[in-house]
């Protein structure tokens, strides 16, 4: 019997920082099981040897901001099988989505010499916006583990296990002191988890890095935080940063414009 | 601990404990009635003696001395990230001296006290349900080979565990989680093997926090039943010294490895004051009144929106209830496939998942959610283990971020809404 062939990988990148996609070769002790159990057939941060596709699993990291983009990803989706979006870039825009916020032209005057050679779009979206996506990896960065976790449930063919809670819950798990009782805010109770309740642990409060969770109550916590004495302007602050376009931190960001 | 009464002078045994109410354990899916299960009772210990004894406060390491040669590794209250949590403790030292805290709705202060007290203070974020019921737990591993399926059993072998400083609200949420893991005809091995391991150090509150309200769920403040050993700390200007009561042969035992002696009436009366005047001092209060009927024929009220539009559905008030026990189980698989694992892991009824059935989740808004915890916990736990799910500890007011109040909540309720006629209750099964 002849062995299957691994299914082949390729991982994408458009407008990120590359950190997500960086989180695979992170992997140190799985590394070496990832490139067993798949063909990393189109993988330009780790290797200059590209297969041609299709690909069975496609890892897109980064959001669509120019028209060139727009049409690619396009192309990435025609090419795989399974497409998976991996950081939050990719799953709402990323802190470049900042732009949305704004008139992109007046950025790039304010930025190039000659804004005339720059061809961008005004928004930065997710890449759901553009095509079918089957499944969103969350985080600024992806935590590693959960990758490999979603990489593990594609080759095994089960659902991977990234609840969509809040960090809180994470936090009272590993037996974290609330650090928003105790008197620093924090978005924990309104981000989704999958950091492993990290900041907190440092008595930080959560920066949302994992973007808004299932059932979001933003108002409220905004209102509680209000209550503890912070001002409108960094309330708009903290709810747009990593994932300031994902709708619910979007809409609550808009809240406190004023 | 669990079945282990061996008084000498056995005394009556209230009630003895029905064996025969066989009932769903998790509040999940909505409640099995069971008639039957009301005849549990409080607890399967004996009434403590009558005997009260004395130890000075600087013997106090003597009893975690005899505790660690007993074989129990000592977890009990110690300050850490600016509060007062369980961890394992290697002297009296590590414990919270001359700490207090300040708690109200959604905040919690730790506060210097004028004196060196050792348990000057409420409960914490902490719970002992962490160490009876851990958050994380691998269940069993399996591992494939060429052509079969090897199943491996968790090993189990939890230390032999002394808690010190349980509250008389913590001693009623250890007796209600025995009656969801223990009673009904299953019981959970895990807890079972953590709970007869545990040696019970119980303390009588001296201090109430803005949020406590064990009085009212008679809860406390005073220790009642199913401890090894009971404290009252007395810290007067010239000395500093406990009371202690012994609960069970155990608890006599250790007794007798420390220097101490019979209280005299000055010491049990200073005891018994400082017992009563917490009562007085609660921060809150719940009128329990026909509580199952009220919350029965209320699931539709305009509370819920209300309490709805303040709800983050953070599950943080599940997460420090010291009954809560619900969980879920993720199965896990390595990149090769000959690996898996299934993990538990503490859930709580505030995420989608958690009523998640074919076609999504059946309890999706924060209404029904909110709902749904405080209708279980205050009346159809009384129909599924005999016995209210709340204690009065306060825990789901101070750490709820918003600081909803779950007293406030159900007066808002009661005070908007007649009580029902009593026969309506019989109709009303399901939360």
């Amino acid at each position: 019997m002849t062995p299957r062939p691994k299914p082949k990988l390729a991982v994408w990148k458009f407008a990120s920082c590359d950190g997500c996609q960086l989180s695979l070769l992170d992997c140190e002790d799985e590394l070496l099981a990832v490139a067993g159990a798949l063909d990393i057939a189109n993988f330009p941060e780790a290797s200059r040897a590209v297969v041609r596709g299709p690909y069975d699993l496609s890892l897109v990291e980064g959001s669509v901001t120019t028209p060139h983009d727009a049409e690619r990803i396009h192309q990435v989706r025609r090419a795989s099988k399974y497409l998976v979006t991996i950081g939050a870039c990719a799953t709402a825009g990323g802190i470049q989505a900042l732009r949305n916020f704004k008139d992109v032209r007046d950025l790039t005057s304010m930025v190039y010499a000659t804004p005339r050679y720059i061809e961008t779009l005004n928004k930065s979206t997710p890449i759901r916006d553009h095509v079918h996506v089957d499944f969103e990896l969350r985080g600024c960065p992806i935590n590693k583990a959960q990758l490999v976790e979603v990489i593990s449930a594609y080759l095994n063919g089960r659902r991977p296990n990234t609840p969509a809670h809040s960090v809180c819950i994470d936090c009272k798990r590993r037996g974290t002191v609330c650090v928003m009782v105790t008197g620093t805010p924090c978005l924990g109770p309104v981000t989704h988890t999958g950091c492993g309740a990290l900041c907190p642990s440092y008595h930080r409060g959560c920066y949302g890095c994992f973007g808004p969770m299932e059932t979001p109550n933003t108002a409220s916590l905004a209102e509680a935080w209000t209550r503890a004495g912070v001002s409108n302007a960094n309330l708009l602050r903290a709810f747009r940063s990593f994932n300031a376009s994902a709708e619910a931190f979007r809409r609550e960001s808009e809240a406190h414009e004023n | 601990m669990v079945n282990r009464v061996v008084r000498k002078n056995v005394r009556r045994r209230p009630g003895g404990v029905a064996q025969t109410a066989a009932f769903a354990v998790c509040g999940r899916f909505g409640l099995v009635r069971n008639p039957a299960a009301r005849r549990l009772i409080m607890s399967d210990s004996d009434p403590p003696g009558e005997e009260r004894f004395v130890f000075e406060c600087d013997q106090l390491d003597l009893l975690l001395a005899a505790l660690k040669k007993h074989g129990y590794r000592v977890v009990g209250p110690t300050v850490r990230e600016g509060a007062i949590v369980y961890d394992e403790l290697r002297s009296a030292a590590d414990l919270p001296v001359g700490w207090s805290d300040e708690q109200e709705g959604g905040r919690y202060r730790l506060l210097k006290r004028s004196d060196r007290a050792h348990f000057g203070y409420a409960v914490g974020p902490h719970s002992w349900k962490q160490f009876l019921h851990p958050p994380v737990r691998r269940l069993w591993q399996a591992s494939r080979t060429q052509d079969r399926l090897e199943i491996v059993p968790e090993k189990d072998d939890p230390p032999k565990t002394a808690f010190l400083g349980v509250r008389a609200c913590e001693l009623h949420a250890i007796q209600i989680q025995d009656k969801v893991f223990l009673r009904g005809g299953y019981s959970d091995p895990s807890y079972k093997a953590r709970r007869e391991n545990a040696f019970i150090v119980a303390v009588n509150c001296g201090h109430a926090a803005g949020t406590c309200f064990c009085v009212s769920m008679q809860c406390g403040p005073k220790v009642g039943a199913g401890f090894d050993l009971a404290l009252t700390e007395v810290v007067e200007e010239t000395r500093h010294y406990f009371v202690v009561q012994a609960g069970s042969e155990a608890g006599r035992q250790i007794l007798g490895e420390i220097p101490h002696r019979e209280a005299d009436v000055s010491e049990r009366t200073a005891a018994e004051r400082i017992v009563s005047r917490t009562a007085e001092q609660m921060g809150r209060a719940m009128d329990t009144t026909e509580i199952k009927s009220l919350l029965y024929s209320n699931y539709e009220h305009p509370r819920w929106e209300s309490v709805a539009a303040r709800c983050l559905t953070c599950g943080n008030c599940t997460m420090v209830c010291p009954t809560c026990f619900c969980t879920t189980v993720e199965d896990v698989t390595d990149l090769s496939g000959k690996h898996a694992e299934r993990w538990q892991k503490w859930d709580s009824c505030f995420t989608t998942s958690f009523s998640y059935i074919h076609g999504g989740s059946v309890r999706p808004s924060g209404y029904a959610r909110y709902r749904q915890w405080m209708t279980h916990k205050l009346a159809a736990w009384i129909d599924q283990f005999g016995t209210s799910g709340c204690v009065g500890c306060g825990r789901c007011i101070t750490w709820c971020p918003v600081g909803i109040d779950i007293t406030e909540e159900v007066q808002a309720i009661r005070s908007a809404a007649p009580l029902p006629a009593r026969e309506n209750e019989e109709n009303h099964g399901n939360a």
